[in-house]
């Protein structure tokens, strides 16, 4: 019930900020361009999974510790109140992460339903791709509300997150290639799987490339997962693991709430 | 009864309160006084659940506070800053405070005409001038009827009728038996309103009594006279 309520005050206060509707904006024109310039809508859903493993967490992460700063006053207002901490945060987390996966769902999926992705052979596709935006949303919300927590400082927290996006979109697929090179002369299939699973990133990328069915173009580490789970098993694991990687930084917010002074 | 007990808190090197024990009586007026930094908002903060201590616990009528909530619906709490969200209408901040209290509000619509909050009911608080903001604040605080009214600074930029409303509030509570906490560096207006001083100085209690005993122990007539020199005095031997 706290939880709701919060929820609700956080979406209704995100609803009059500009920055719902730049973000809505900006995913309706990536859709009607990519339709655009593709022609055909599978081309334009593998298009758009490069573009959502990135940017989802990205914007995500912005947004997460921009409204965390934003929004101290009503933090140290509602404190104040019978209200517990927990449900203070954990409806944040929720209200942003909701309302963020609202804009992408509608901002892509007018168009594409405008262009008849509801009765085409890719629907499941496009489906499970939102699914996965929606998770990468939640999952770098929370990543972004841990460090603004952890940081009173605005320009460090805003470095600290950037820097984290960077770490899972670029920098770690770097290492991770580097040390499958490094290392060609060994077994190393479990080495890679695990590799992927701590990356939430990877681990979509993977998830939606099952999916297509085009796993081989991942190269070794799709491959590897492909032939250790085969499809449906690996989908369920892949799926297993983002679960848990919402439910971590979760946890670790509320844990870093808990102790915080206001 | 609000019991501290021990409590202890460090930010940073700074040792803001340092094994502080104090009882605060209810149906009386305690002011809570000190010089800038000795810890009178950490305290009230603490009271709040809103600072976690490092050490010690606070106790409101037997219970301690540590990681409750629901203790809060007893506590109304102005703030020292009127710090509101920017996007919400006043009447949204109110709205939303009582929905989440769920306690009835039986004195909003006075306060209301009192202060004049009608005129910028419909605005959002970005809008408002500090003054206005702290018209709300009082507003939030005392539109409640609740047994602890906690007050930070009060005072701060309210003109003068504002001012003698908030006094008349807070008289008014007193009458009926509520217990009331005050910050305040206006040493006149805690003159008015409080019965009972305690003294912080560098996170430690320096004095509990009553406003007499103050005056008489330092020698001086007037309450300001006395606290400057307490405020001289500790920090002479430092």
């Amino acid at each position: 019930m706290q939880l709701y309520k919060i929820v609700r005050y956080v979406i209704r206060d995100l609803l009059r900020s500009r920055w719902t509707y730049v973000y809505f904006a900006f995913y309706y024109l990536l859709g009607m361009v990519l339709l655009f310039i593709n022609r055909d809508l599978s081309k334009a859903v593998i298009t758009l999974m490069n573009i959502i493993t990135i940017l989802t967490p990205l914007i995500g992460t912005v947004f997460g510790v921009m409204y965390y700063y934003n929004s101290r006053e009503f933090i140290q207002l509602l404190l104040a109140q019978p209200l517990r901490r927990d449900m203070l945060f954990s409806g944040q987390y929720i209200g942003v992460s909701l309302s963020l996966s609202l804009s992408l769902i509608l901002g892509l999926g007018i168009p594409f339903s405008m262009y008849g992705v509801l009765y085409s052979g890719v629907i499941w596709d496009f489906a499970v791709l939102l699914v996965i935006g929606g998770f990468l949303t939640f999952i770098f919300v929370g990543l972004a509300l841990v460090v603004a927590l952890a940081n009173d400082n605005r320009i460090k927290g805003f470095g600290y997150a950037i820097f984290l996006w960077l770490a899972f979109a670029v920098v770690y697929d770097g290492l991770f290639l580097l040390g499958l090179l490094y290392f060609r002369d060994y077994p190393l299939e479990k080495f890679a799987l695990g590799g992927v699973l701590v990356n939430p990133i990877d681990l979509s990328r993977i998830l939606i490339l099952l999916k297509l069915d085009i796993a081989a173009l991942m190269g070794f580490t799709g491959a590897v997962f492909k032939k250790v789970f085969g499809t449906s098993v690996g989908m369920i694991m892949a799926f297993g693991a983002l679960l848990l990687w919402v439910w971590i930084p979760w946890q670790l917010m509320l844990w870093y709430a808990r102790r915080k002074d206001f | 009864m609000i019991q501290i007990r021990g409590l202890t808190k460090t930010f940073g090197k700074l040792r803001v309160l340092d094994d502080l024990h104090l009882d605060i009586a209810e149906s009386r007026v305690t002011a809570i006084l000190g010089p800038n930094g000795s810890g009178k908002t950490t305290l009230i903060k603490s009271i709040l659940g809103m600072v976690v201590p490092d050490k010690g616990d606070v106790w409101i009528d037997g219970t301690s506070v540590r990681g409750q909530w629901a203790y809060r619906r007893n506590i109304s709490y102005m703030s020292q800053i009127a710090n509101f969200p920017a996007n919400l209408r006043v009447r949204e901040v109110v709205d939303m405070i009582r929905e989440i209290r769920q306690q009835p509000a039986p004195n909003m619509d006075e306060i209301v005409r009192r202060l004049g909050v009608g005129r910028f009911w419909n605005k959002q608080m970005q809008h408002l001038s500090g003054g206005m903001r702290q018209k709300v604040n009082v507003l939030l605080t005392f539109m409640f009827d609740t047994p602890i009214y906690i007050l930070d600074e009060p005072t701060t930029g309210l003109d003068p009728l504002a001012l003698m409303h908030l006094k008349e509030l807070i008289v008014q509570r007193k009458a009926q038996g509520r217990t009331i906490l005050i910050t305040s560096h206006i040493m006149g207006f805690v003159e008015e309103m409080a019965q009972h001083v305690a003294f912080l100085v560098e996170g430690r209690l320096y004095f509990d009594g009553s406003l007499e005993e103050l005056k008489q122990r330092t020698g001086t007539d007037t309450l300001e006279q006395s606290i400057a020199e307490i405020i001289k005095r500790n920090y002479a031997a430092v």
